[in-house]
């Protein structure tokens, strides 16, 4: 049972306090936007095995939703951050290539 | 027979005789027995019989590896199928009955199967039962299902209480053994945060048994000084009775305490399940002695040899007078030494190696033990109890070179660490071609949420086979795991052990490793469930290669102690098949828990009131005074109708609507979600979430919004107050105050972060009551204290004030099609303020309505109820609501997913009313059925019905549901599939309006 | 008009530890950024405290502040005074983009007390105790349902939802029953 910190309130908090929000930084596509823009947004996730980034709600705790950065195959979490950005930090895209030199990049 | 020695037992207090039964006889043990050392102090080796032969089954083994001992524990409500009774600690009064046989344990009918045995291979069911199909179901399946299990499911309701807690360490010890304790102190004295769990009652493991000797003294001076350091500690908890049961995620373990079983009644929890979150997870769980293969190896009174060894050093148990010792190792020694050194006959110990040269086998010659190396045991004498063995050559087929009488048969294939709670996470093996067994791979231990190792095996559970090597391995992983968690251990020594020189073991996996056929059918691997050599070799021969499927085809390591004794054995008959290596053929994969958990512990406090969290109004109790019948909406009971004496809750719901559309209801409207939306942002951000326009609602005024999700689909409806220039309140269904408030809480803190808008989830800081009816107005003028006439307060307006002295918000607004008040007051007055609802509706014929009233009166209005008309398929224009949807707005939540040509087609099935041409009610779900048949064979639908009841307003069955076309198709006549009491059939019904009543409103405008 | 009842009105058990609906206590929900203007004056004029501290509560009598998230704060105070406070609240914040809700009667308040009262809550709440620092909020769940707790005189201030308030009353009723201690 996983363990994220939450980024705004420092509780390390369990899986039983949070709710899953799937991938993270997707671009919102409304009207005006072609077919496969909006299939982008409603419907193509990944599934990658390995480095992934995700929505997470402290919804047992501060309520506030954050995202986290972790490997799918061995759950090593790299890092947690709020949700207010449309990419990851750079610190942590750097700290994941070093930890894992194969991965192609979060895009 | 086995009885109870005279002198000695380590555990038991002679002082202290505790009378128990066994299946109704009455037996007598000490204080400190399992209740298996008490059986065999009874001579009662004979304790079930097996799953599928019902073979005769006796004690094995003296820990929770036990396959055969299964009883049933207790009654009434204390009834326990499947308890093992290696573990089960004695007490007063404690009552045990075998199970698996009818009608008696000595005289077993379904033995029967034991005879037609080489009828019944394996796969048996598989390959016999297929044909001819139907009798499967209606003959097999039904005998099989009388003749399996073990156990049975008990009947009364668990008298007993659970409970479970959570608890945090740095470096959590699974093992009280002298590896455990070892580890513990290094961490404890380090002061890093440790707990340490020891599954039995007594610390020290094997080490105590075996006379062991640490520091120059016994290990059970070690283990008491440990045990007081730890217990001094006040960042060490150590508990006994706790069995660590599973290895999960990021440090997590599932624990179970046994608080309360040798004590029942006593007003404790039964059972504590703890849920550990550690930082590093040390197993120092041990090993397990492994049975040998040969012929008659389950018949009682063969058991492991360490085990025998315990009953004669704890409890002063022998199993037998004359116990031979089988084994391919020097440690099975030990027991001939301690049954002689008890006083007890060892006629012969018969050792599969040829060259026995160890300190051990020296001492046993000396004590004038006769040992036959390089012979094995042809074949096991006896039918209920072991009488003898026959030996031959280990290297032959089993040809009977002697035989000899004995009443137990000690027998060690050797070790096999407990590697489960290392594997649990993904812990990887590596096989010990020494030892002959696999064990944790240090290069490849299962992660932790930082990729660094999670857990560290340690001692014997490590590979570690002496205690001196045992000690010192387990120092050195509490020191790793301290470094990996930035603590820092003080230098210290690690405990000496003295050490017996003891000579390689050789694996043998056959006795004798040319058995004939016949031998090898009477070698059972799994005792439980009846699997034998024979049998995996069948299952390889038919192509099975993967542990995995022969594991499931033979049920090997299936059954309750899942393969704990044969499925290392099973693997390596299986690699022998394959002519493969042992490593090859690899593992089955372990799965928590490591031993059962019962049910009781995994629910723990979450039985009876509190099974679930129910939600209850501040008038929850008026309503289970008045007699309601309450049902849930979401984790809400809201009353479905108030039955009176004698009424049908039919007749009760009917007299509800009726008094309401004639009179005056009554709803607690309590649950009814309710949202404050603020800021300067807010109106843009309504607009974007309804499909509607908020912003432009004048203060003080309602409107009806509907919400749906990106796909465009409807997810919530509600009437939305405008407040004042700022704020905005939103009411949301009953079910869905969390989820909207949550919704709403993503699109601001996830897309729309720069927006200035704050939300607050009231919905429980007001009771709300509907007063709805032609007489609601009097009502409430009777309260007083505010103005509610048609020209201060019009349909879809709110305002505040004071309605009998309460504080009140009124939303003039109706879901109903009645005149009809809805009255906000805080929650604390929620109660009093229904009562005097009540109290002055009186005279104008006031009742309580519940939900079935409600959703009547609305589906006789025509308005649609999320859930009904919508099931996650449906956009508002479906069910004709395009008047809700913006056709300004550039952009609203859904209005994209709106737009895909399948939403967007004229051929979407829409809403309309049916009624039955016979005045009947249609059931609900059923389908309008069209021409032709689809690829299956199925009718062809075009539409299907969402809501449906018999209005008692107009005397007459009325329906909702969505048609291909629909509004375009008002009185043509269709035609419904119905499927009643199995039987299909027909009904025919007209297309209409769905509004059935009051269209234009009159009623609710007054 | 009657006067206020709190959830459970006042029950109380007594096992290891003591349990009782404690209530009606005033609540206020605030929503709004800690560097708002006027913020800490504002809290300061409704109920006499600081502001908290990421994740703390300001406790002070009968009255207090805890922090709940980056932008929300609840304010603690005798019931009858929350007119008062929201007045002041409106006053100080009139202007700013901030939001100010009455709770009081949405929420059920328990004391839990004892020596061992910890024991009761580690039952319930995935939350390691023993690096709760002085003077914390913690929010949590209690088995299946939010709350929030602070420890305070010998025990602690346990808050959850008004409609599930006979739902926690009895798993802290049951997490105390006697016999059940930990330790």
């Amino acid at each position: 049972m996983l363990i994220l910190e939450c980024p705004y309130c420092g509780v390390k908090a369990e899986e039983t306090e949070l709710s899953p929000g799937y991938e993270a930084h997707l671009k919102r596509f409304g009207p005006g936007s072609t077919d496969e823009e909006f299939e982008s947004y409603m419907f193509a996730r990944k599934n990658p095995k390995g480095v992934h980034f995700e929505r997470w709600r402290h919804v047992y705790g501060c309520g506030k939703w954050f995202l986290a950065a972790r490997c799918t195959a061995t759950l090593e979490v790299f890092g947690t951050y709020p949700a207010q950005t449309s990419e990851p930090p750079a610190d942590l895209v750097a700290k994941i290539k070093a930890k894992r030199p194969d991965w192609k990049g979060y895009k | 027979m086995s009885t109870r020695l005279a002198k000695g037992g380590r555990l038991i207090d002679r002082a202290a005789s505790q009378e128990f039964s066994f299946n109704g006889k009455r037996l007598k043990g000490y204080k400190g027995d399992t209740l298996a050392a008490a059986l065999l102090a009874n001579d009662q080796m004979l304790v079930g019989r097996s799953f599928k032969y019902h073979r005769p089954r006796g004690i094995v083994a003296a820990g929770p590896e036990e396959p055969n001992a299964l009883v049933n524990l207790g009654k009434g409500g204390r009834f326990e199928p499947n308890q093992r009774v290696t573990t089960t600690e004695l007490f007063e009064g404690l009552e045990a009955t075998s199970q698996n046989h009818w009608p008696s344990l000595e005289f077993d009918v379904g033995v029967v199967n034991n005879y037609v045995a080489r009828f019944l291979p394996a796969g048996f069911y598989y390959k016999t039962f297929i044909h001819p199909r139907p009798f499967w179901k209606h003959v097999f399946e039904p005998i099989i299902r009388q003749s399996a299990g073990l156990g049975a499911a008990p009947k009364d309701r668990d008298a007993d209480r659970y409970e479970q807690a959570y608890a945090f360490c740095d470096l959590l010890v699974v093992g009280g053994g002298v590896a455990g304790l070892q580890a513990a102190l290094v961490a404890g004295r380090a002061g890093a945060r440790v707990i340490v769990l020891e599954q039995t009652a007594q610390f020290g493991g094997r080490a105590v048994v075996d006379g062991e000797v640490i520091d120059g003294k016994p290990a059970d001076d070690f283990v008491a000084a440990a045990l007081a350091e730890l217990g001094s500690m006040s960042n060490v908890t150590v508990k006994a009775r706790t069995m660590g049961a599973g290895v999960y995620d990021h440090g997590y373990v599932l624990a179970d305490e046994k608080v309360a079983d040798h004590t029942p009644g006593d007003g404790r929890p039964k059972h504590r399940l703890w849920r550990i979150r550690a930082g590093k997870i040390l197993t120092a769980t041990g090993a397990i002695e492994r049975p040998l293969s040969f012929a008659g190896n389950d018949l009682p009174g063969v058991m492991l040899a360490a085990s025998v060894r315990d009953y004669v050093v704890n409890f002063a148990v022998s199993p037998g007078d004359r116990t031979v010792v089988v084994t391919n190792n020097d440690d099975a020694y030990r027991t001939a030494i301690a049954l002689k050194e008890a006083g007890l006959s060892v006629p012969a110990i018969i050792d599969a190696r040829t060259n026995v040269t160890g300190e051990l086998p020296a001492k046993a010659r000396a004590l004038g033990i006769r040992i036959e190396a390089g012979r094995g045991v042809a074949k096991v004498l006896g039918g209920k109890r072991v009488t003898g063995v026959s030996i031959c050559l280990q290297a032959g087929e089993g040809a009977v070179i002697d035989e000899i009488a004995c009443d137990a048969v000690a027998m060690s294939g050797g070790w096999s660490p407990v590697v489960h709670l290392w594997s649990h996470c993904g812990g990887k093996l590596t096989w010990d071609t020494t030892n002959a067994h696999f064990r944790p791979d240090a290069a490849r231990p299962p992660l932790n949420h930082d990729g660094g190792a999670m857990v560290y095996a340690a001692g014997i559970a490590n590979g570690a086979m002496t205690t001196a090597a045992a000690l010192a391995d387990a120092d050195a992983a509490a020191r790793a795991a301290l470094e990996a968690l930035g603590i820092k251990a003080k230098a210290g020594k690690v405990p000496e052990a003295a050490t017996v020189v003891e000579a390689p073991m050789e694996a043998v996996w056959i006795m004798p490793q040319g058995a004939t056929p016949a031998l090898k059918a009477k070698m059972w691997l799994d005792y439980q469930n009846d699997v034998k050599v024979s049998d995996v070799q069948l299952a390889a021969r038919e192509g099975y290669e993967s542990v995995e499927h022969t594991k499931r085809y033979t049920t090997l390591g299936m059954a309750t102690d899942q393969g704990k004794l044969s499925n290392i054995n099973g693997l390596a008959i299986l690699a022998g098949a394959l002519n493969e290596d042992i490593p090859q053929v690899g593992t089955t994969t372990f799965r928590p828990p490591y031993t059962p958990v019962t049910l009781g512990a995994l629910a723990g406090e979450a039985r009876g009131e509190i099974f679930q969290p129910l939600r209850r109004t501040p008038m929850h109790g008026w309503h289970e005074k008045a007699g309601a019948y309450m049902e849930p909406v979401g984790l809400w009971r809201r009353p479905y109708t108030f039955p009176r004496t004698g009424e049908t809750h039919e007749q009760a719901v009917h007299r509800e609507v009726i008094n309401t559309r004639e009179k005056l209801g009554l709803l607690d409207a309590s649950t009814l979600g309710k949202i404050i939306v603020k800021g300067p942002d807010a109106g843009r951000f309504l607009d974007m979430l309804y499909t509607g326009v908020m912003s432009s609602l004048p203060v003080g005024k309602c409107r009806y919004g509907l919400m749906c999700n990106e796909q465009g689909f409807l997810s919530d409806d509600g009437v939305v107050a405008r407040i004042d220039e700022e704020t905005w309140l939103c009411h949301t269904t009953s079910g869905g105050a969390d989820r909207i408030h949550a919704w709403m809480e993503d699109w601001l803190q996830c897309e729309w972060w720069d927006w200035k808008v704050y939300t607050a989830n009231v919905t429980e800081q007001y009771a709300q009551v509907a007063v709805v009816g032609p007489n609601a107005r009097k009502l409430l003028e009777k309260l007083g204290g505010m103005d509610v006439s048609k020209e201060a307060l019009p349909f879809m307006q709110w305002a505040d004030g004071t309605l009998g002295g309460f504080p009140v918000r009124v939303y003039r607004i109706s879901f109903s099609g009645e005149l009809s008040y809805e009255i906000a007051v805080p929650a604390s007055l929620g109660l009093a303020f229904w009562e005097a609802c009540h109290k002055a509706g009186a005279e104008f014929g006031a009742m309580p309505y519940g939900t079935e009233a409600l959703h009547i009166m609305r589906a006789e209005k025509g308005f649609i109820m999320i859930g009904d008309e919508t099931d996650g398929t449906v956009i508002p224009q479906d069910l004709n609501l395009d008047w809700a949807i913006s056709k300004k707005k550039e952009d609203f939540l859904g209005k994209r997913g709106q737009m895909r040509n399948h939403l967007a087609s004229p051929d979407r099935w829409k809403l309309v009313g049916f009624e039955a041409l016979d005045g009947s009610v249609i059931p609900d779900g059923a389908y309008v059925v069209d021409a032709g048949v689809n690829a299956n064979g199925q009718r062809n639908v075009q539409g299907r019905i969402t809501s449906t009841y018999f209005s008692p307003t107009l005397k007459k069955g009325i329906a909702m549901g969505l048609l291909k076309h629909g509004p375009k198709r008002m009185g043509e006549v269709v035609e419904f599939g119905t499927f009643k009491n199995g039987v299909k059939g027909t009904l025919k019904a007209r297309v209409v309006d769905p509004v059935f009543f009051d269209k234009d409103g009159v009623k609710q405008n007054v | 008009m009657s006067d206020p009842v709190s959830a459970l009105g006042g029950a109380v058990f007594e096992g290891f530890a003591k349990v009782r609906e404690i209530g009606p206590v005033g609540m206020i929900t605030l929503r709004a950024k800690a560097d708002v203007k006027g913020l800490a004056a504002a809290v300061k004029a409704a109920v006499g405290t600081a502001l908290p501290a990421v994740r703390k509560i300001e406790v002070a009598g009968d009255r207090a502040c805890g922090w709940m998230s980056p932008d929300e704060y609840l304010l603690v105070l005798p019931y009858a005074q929350v007119a008062e406070a929201m007045a002041a609240l409106n006053k100080g914040l009139a202007g700013q983009h901030f939001l100010a809700a009455d709770v009081s009667d949405a929420r059920a308040v328990f004391r839990v007390e004892g020596a061992k009262a910890v024991e009761v809550l580690a039952k319930l709440s995935p939350v390691d105790f023993a690096k709760m620092e002085a003077g914390e909020l913690r929010r949590t769940r209690a088995a299946q349902v939010a709350a929030a707790f602070w420890a305070e005189d010998v025990g602690f201030t346990v808050v959850c939802f008004r409609s599930v308030g006979k739902y926690v009353f009895d798993l802290l009723a049951s997490s105390a029953a006697a016999g059940s201690e930990l330790a």
